[in-house]
């Protein structure tokens, strides 16, 4: 039994917009899954109707095998992390905690045995007795988590509760979050539009793409095999090439140049090449061009490597490179035929 | 100021000095007044500097009143304005609140109509339709009775309006974290809806305060026992007779006693007043 | 209509919490509303026994009395001489006190707390001072050679209820006058200073056109208070005389239903000034709405 299944879900705003189009989904106890997908794909209309905050259109939701459609939030037994935290604001950090617990009719000695535990975990023991406006982001955001442990929910469900912080504090409570999650194993949902936060915390990774699934895995899988250039382009940072090209007798005609296969078989028509960058290498020109010709633009450069950009033919490449290398104005790329991701044209589908 | 100009610094001094003393004026006349014998009226034009009756003109109308104008006590009539103040500034705070709270955490038939329906009491002011009014009060038989000197004036458009507004700037997520924690409607409403609009509530009250304490058309009409007079009606009564026999005392002391509650209100808590008025209005 | 991302979902409650406010209005407003415009098509005999379905006619008697276009008319220089004199000071009052870094706050105490005054208060205190025989400011005025008597000469009971209206609204204006100056950017002032433009031409060129929105709702709002509010002012002071000079529309709705018992044409005035608020809430509404799109 999964801990929360969503049935041909869908949800069709009042507006006529249709912000989720039929989402089948299966989650595992104690797995945390990341929704991710650009802005406005559905995510958050996703996650809010696993909570009970909006209404659902079609389809079911259940949660430990039972169906909660008509259930209040409530009685669903999950908590939230809010993307702007919605900490009470006139509560102290201790009544923000206890108020679930206390709506709930958990006794006072339990509720007080909660908090300590849970402020421990998250270090916010010395402001049990601030408001929140006494408070810095970061320590809001554990705050906001705390009234989510407390509850000692069958799931958690994070929306964007990240996005706040300022990029430094955001990649440490990432990791928090990430061991938290490991040490109570508790069902997560997590939204984010983030794929590097996407990658790091997933343990199975759902990508969206205007209201459907484009493809669930684990953060290896997807970045490893994209089964669409939409994923392809979302997922990885840089995001990966994708060139048009064409089958051309052994070989594979990228703009000007021929890409050798080497034994791969392709099939024939109009296709979209995707090559990631740390996939390909530069070589300097020496006599006759070998592999694909890259006038090079601007190099940025990343301390531990570097980025370049250039352009094939008439289409944008970018290649991350050692930062001791030589560059020329125009080098020669080299990628392995067998690392190639190669999808239709047409549908954007991959096609081995 | 931009540039050190003391021309024009002593003049905006000047104006200042000229305003606050065009607005203190009267007030100190009517204090003066206060402290002075009947006699002191008889004899031309009014004194200008403080007599020795002070404490004999507002214990007499305190305690007794003035029977010649078949005045009350005005002690009675403070406390009268007092419970018609409060009755009015509460009331209308009570019934906002939770009309707003319903206009917008709740969706269902006829909102537009209800929000319509309360829109409208903005353009109907008691004065402008005052004796379909007083019939219906009339026909209720709440004439003579606090109810009947408070509750017609208790629908509030601008209550309702500021209450709406202030919620609608309340992040939505504070509600959804609620119904997350357990909240219902009406918990959440108490627990968090209430405390967050402490200020907005404090700010109203002191404007209905004043607003319900300076009624004056309404107790007049609906009151013929004097055991329901308001203070700021009574000057009025009291001001009749005193054009034929001239009791300015006492009106003064009168005066003096009716604006001081609402006065010392705003003083003591200006900015709370500041914040109410200038919001009732946006 | 705005309301909240998600709602509650209970059908009931929402009723019964408007109910209170939704019952007082109906009972207290709406109907008596209905009512006035049911009487203004009817006309009682004397003594109240039989009632007549009178069409129009409630109203072409009114549009045809000297009573009541005399009574417009003075509403007209009532309203407009309040509005004028009352902003004029108080725009005056608030430039000097915006300039003012340490006094302001105590200048503002000083100036603001009439707000509180009733209006009949107000009117009762002016009464005093101006009163024929012992009044300090008709004394002032012999001295000088007038004869004030607001008892008879209705100038005299104009211009004293005109001050004692505008006495009581300066704080409100003040108030406002100063939350629009403080809204004012310092840097436009100080650009302009830079600029060249003298204190009294910033005044006029900067300060004053951003101010317009401001002094546009301030007139709204106090010729709204003139005509409605100052029913008091007028009650406890002239009661309209003498010979009519100051019986504005307000009181004249009062004194033709409860004094005149004329209860056809007191509805039928009424009807006509429910109109009217109508159109000042609307240009009062325009401009909030306006305001809301910053
Ligand atoms: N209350 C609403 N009424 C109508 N349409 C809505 C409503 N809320 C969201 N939408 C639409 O539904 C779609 C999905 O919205 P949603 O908030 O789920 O996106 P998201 O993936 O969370 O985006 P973001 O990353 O920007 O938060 C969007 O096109 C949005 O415009
Ligand atoms: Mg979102």
């Amino acid at each position: 039994m999964s801990a929360i299944e969503l049935k041909n879900l869908r949800k069709v705003y009042p507006g006529g917009a249709e912000a989720v189009s039929g989402i089948d989904l299966a989650i595992e106890t104690g797995e945390m899954v990341v929704l991710v997908g650009p802005s406005g794909c559905g995510k958050s209309t996703l996650l809010r109707m696993i909570a009970g905050l909006e209404t659902i259109t079609d389809g079911t939701v259940s949660i430990a095998g039972r169906v909660v459609n008509d259930k209040e939030p409530a009685e669903r037994d999950i908590a939230m992390v809010f993307q702007n935290y919605a900490l009470y604001p006139h509560m102290t950090v201790r009544a923000n905690m206890a108020y679930g617990l206390k709506n709930r009719g958990t006794p006072k000695a339990e509720i007080e045995r909660r908090v300590a535990e849970a402020s421990r975990i998250l270090q916010i023991g010395d402001y049990l007795d601030r408001k929140p406006r006494q408070l810095s982001g970061g320590q809001r955001q554990r705050v906001a988590m705390g009234r989510a442990i407390v509850r000692e929910p069958a799931a958690f469900l994070f929306d964007e509760p990240l996005s706040n912080l300022d990029a430094k504090l955001r990649v440490e409570m990432r990791g928090e979050i990430k061991l938290l999650q490991r040490r109570l194993a508790t069902t997560s949902v997590y939204v984010t539009h983030d794929q590097l936060e996407a990658m790091t915390l997933a343990d199975r990774l759902v990508v969206l793409n205007k209201g459907r699934i484009e493809q669930i895995g684990t953060p290896l899988e997807i970045y490893r095999h994209p089964q669409s250039t939409f994923v392809a382009s979302f997922i990885g940072s840089p995001a990966m090439n994708l060139i048009s090209a064409t089958r051309d007798g052994d070989g594979l005609r990228l703009s000007d140049a021929t890409l050798p296969l080497a034994g791969r078989s392709l099939p024939q028509g109009p296709l979209t090449i995707g090559m990631r960058a740390e996939d390909i290498t530069l070589a300097r020109r020496t006599g006759e061009p070998q592999g694909l010709p890259v006038r090079i633009a601007y190099v940025e450069e990343l301390g531990a490597s570097r980025l370049v950009h250039g352009h094939l033919g008439s289409e944008r490449i970018v290649v991350s490179a050692p930062i001791d290398g030589e560059l020329d104005d125009t080098m020669d790329a080299r990628i392995d035929p067998a690392l190639l991701h190669v999808f239709a044209a047409d549908t954007g589908r991959r096609l081995q | 100021m931009i540039e050190n100009r003391p021309l024009l610094k002593l003049t905006a001094h000047l104006v200042l000095i000229a305003g606050v003393a065009l607005v203190a004026f009267p007030v100190y006349l009517a204090i003066i007044a206060s402290t002075h014998g009947p006699t002191d009226f008889m004899s031309g034009v009014i004194p200008l500097l403080p007599g020795p009756h002070a404490v004999e003109n507002y214990r007499q109308v305190l305690a007794s009143g003035v029977s010649t104008s078949g005045i009350p006590p005005i002690s009675l009539m403070m406390t009268n304005s007092l419970i018609m103040a409060l009755t009015i500034a509460i009331g209308k705070i009570v019934i906002s609140l939770l009309s707003a709270f319903a206009i917008v955490y709740f969706r269902f038939p006829f909102r537009a109509l209800a929000f319509w329906a309360i829109f409208v009491t903005l353009m109907l002011p008691v004065e402008v339709r005052i004796v379909p009014t007083f019939q219906v009060v009339a026909n209720l038989g709440m004439l003579n009775s606090y109810a009947g000197l408070s509750i017609p004036l208790i629908a509030s458009a601008t209550a309702t309006f500021l209450f709406r507004q202030f919620f609608l700037t309340v992040p939505d997520e504070l509600m959804e974290a609620a119904r997350v924690d357990g909240a219902g409607p009406m918990k959440f409403f108490f627990d968090i809806l209430l405390p967050l609009s402490r200020t907005n509530i404090a700010a109203l009250f002191v404007i209905l305060f004043i607003y319900g304490w300076n009624q004056y058309l309404w107790p007049l009409l609906i009151t013929t026992s004097s055991d329901y007079y308001t203070v700021v009606m009574g000057i009025k009564r009291m001001a009749d007779v005193a054009d034929s026999y001239p009791q300015w005392n006492t009106v003064m002391a009168t005066v003096v006693l009716a604006m001081l509650p609402p006065v010392l209100v705003v003083i003591c808590m200006q900015r709370l007043f500041v914040k109410g008025l200038v919001e009732t209005e946006k | 209509m705005q309301s909240k991302r998600t709602v509650f979902s209970n059908r009931a409650l929402p009723y019964m919490l408007l109910a209170p406010q939704l019952a007082v209005t109906a009972i207290f407003f709406l109907w008596p509303a209905a009512q006035a415009f049911r009487q203004s098509f009817l006309r009682e005999d004397a003594f109240g026994f039989s009632t007549q379905f009178v069409w129009f006619d409630n109203y072409m008697r009114l549009f045809q009395s000297a009573s009541y276009l005399n009574s417009m008319a003075v509403t007209a220089v009532f309203a407009t001489s309040v509005a004028v004199l009352s902003i004029v000071i108080a725009l005056a009052l608030a430039v000097a006190a915006n300039g003012m870094i340490r006094s302001q706050q105590t200048y503002s105490t000083l100036i603001i707390w009439p707000y509180a005054v009733a209006p009949a208060v107000a009117g009762v205190m002016w009464w005093f001072m101006f009163n024929p025989t012992i009044g300090i400011l008709s004394y002032l005025m012999r001295q000088a050679g007038y004869n004030w008597n607001h008892g008879l000469d209705g100038t005299d009971a104009m211009i004293l209820v005109v001050i004692a209206s505008s006495w009581k609204q300066i704080s409100y204006n003040f108030l406002f006058f100063l939350a629009g100056l403080h809204a004012i950017p310092r840097s436009l002032t100080e650009a302009a200073a830079i600029d060249g433009a003298g204190p009294i031409k910033r005044f006029f060129t900067i300060t004053l056109p951003l101010l317009s929105p401001t002094t546009f709702f301030l007139v709204v709002v106090n010729v709204v208070y003139a005509m409605f509010d100052t029913f008091a002012v007028i009650h406890a002071t002239t009661e309209g005389g003498p010979n009519q000079a100051t019986n504005i529309l307000v009181y004249k709705v009062f004194d033709d239903g409860f004094i005149g018992l004329n209860l056809g044409s007191s509805a039928a005035q009424s009807v006509i000034l429910m109109a009217i608020v109508t159109v000042f809430t609307f240009i009062q509404f325009r401009y909030i709405e306006r305001r809301v799109e910053y």
